[in-house]
């Protein structure tokens, strides 16, 4: 018996293969855009202390079912809606926070751990008018936040990075320092100014 | 004179199209590894509202989704208000608290803190019905949500 060599395989038709499988792909492939504001609700509490809290210390938003904004009573302007929470987080009416720049107006909030955000919503709101307002109260937050953390960071060792990218850092996990430090500023900077939210129950 | 016709006749040699298969399947496997497929089909309008804002949704974490919005097009007997929509089928504002349920029977147990509710809701769906599922959201305790959103200037969602 003569050993013949087995014959080559033609592989001529494994780019259609490999094209049909990439085209299938191609079209199935939904890039993925996964990202929001986190929110955390309330839990539902049967306690029903009421807890008192100074008029001058509530920054009412109100979003009524034409989706016009109403601020401490007056209209307002979506675009202006970050500027005036700022100033009213920021005005430290109290003199306690040394970190803020406001213009201590004694008529407004007392200090950032005081100040809370009321959001009224109407149940015709459009849910994008509501998230405009949602994105920019945050905004005003991470205004502040960052300010903070470019005053802190460059003694603990983070110099030139605003909280959002701390935060980014933290959780990047290519990210080379000192996690552990990172943290507790985080952590710091999120006490001495409190994200505080409150949404009204309609 | 034949010697010189031979040398002319070869013309332009062909392109080796030989590594063509190894350029598909790079971009085959990029595609591969990129893709996510689709875990509902959604019966609903779902354009999603921009925002800046924005943290990215902690796959880690268990994620549980819920669509809100008009009923698209082709399911327009549902009617013309928003509807939530869970997995598959329309449901009812108090069919949210069974889902939660289920999703946490499924996952393991360690893992139920931190289910985190991502809230899908088109940019036209109001107010009320997102209100009546973060109500019933609350009444099951599921308190992590995430209003998802595209990346964007969040000025240009009111116009």
């Amino acid at each position: 018996m003569a050993k013949r060599a087995a014959p080559e395989v033609n592989a001529g038709s494994m780019a259609d293969i490999a094209f049909l499988l990439l085209i299938f792909f191609l079209v199935t492939t939904t890039i993925e855009k996964d990202s929001g504001i986190n929110r955390k609700l309330p839990p539902i509490e049967e306690s029903e202390e009421d807890v008192i809290i100074k008029q001058k210390n509530i920054f009412t938003v109100l979003l009524n079912k034409n989706d016009q904004l109403l601020v401490e009573d007056e209209l307002m302007e979506i675009k202006d809606l970050k500027a005036a929470a700022v100033e009213f987080l920021d005005n430290n009416g109290d003199g306690s926070c040394d970190y803020c720049q406001g213009a201590k107006d004694p008529k407004s909030s007392d200090n950032p751990d005081k100040a809370i955000i009321s959001l009224k919503n109407d149940g015709e709101t459009s849910y994008s008018a509501y998230i405009t307002v949602q994105n920019e109260l945050v905004a005003a937050y991470n205004e502040l936040r960052n300010r903070r953390a470019l005053q802190i960071g460059p003694q603990r060792g983070f110099p030139e990075m605003d909280f959002v990218t701390m935060q980014k850092n933290y959780k990047n996990v290519q990210w080379v320092g000192n996690k552990e430090k990172l943290k507790t500023l985080i952590d710091q900077i999120k006490v001495e100014i409190p994200q505080k939210l409150s949404e009204v129950q309609n | 004179m034949s010697k010189f016709k031979k040398k002319k006749d070869g013309g332009l040699p062909p392109v080796n199209t030989a590594s063509l298969p190894d350029i598909v399947f790079m971009l085959l496997f990029f595609f591969m590894v990129a893709t996510v497929m689709r875990e509902d089909t959604l019966m609903i309008q779902n354009s999603l509202p921009l925002a800046n804002q924005v943290e990215k949704l902690d796959k880690k974490n268990p994620i549980a989704y819920i669509y809100m919005g008009k009923p698209a097009a082709g399911y327009e007997k549902y009617g013309k208000t928003a509807r939530i929509q869970l997995n598959d089928k329309f449901a009812r504002v108090e069919d949210v608290a069974a889902f939660i349920a289920a999703e946490r029977a499924a996952m393991r147990e360690e893992l139920i803190p931190f289910l985190t509710v991502s809230l899908k809701v088109d940019r036209d769906a109001k107010m009320g019905i997102v209100g009546d599922v973060k109500q019933e959201l609350r009444k099951v305790n599921a308190l992590k949500i995430n209003y998802t959103t595209g990346a964007g200037d969040a000025l240009t969602n009111m116009q």
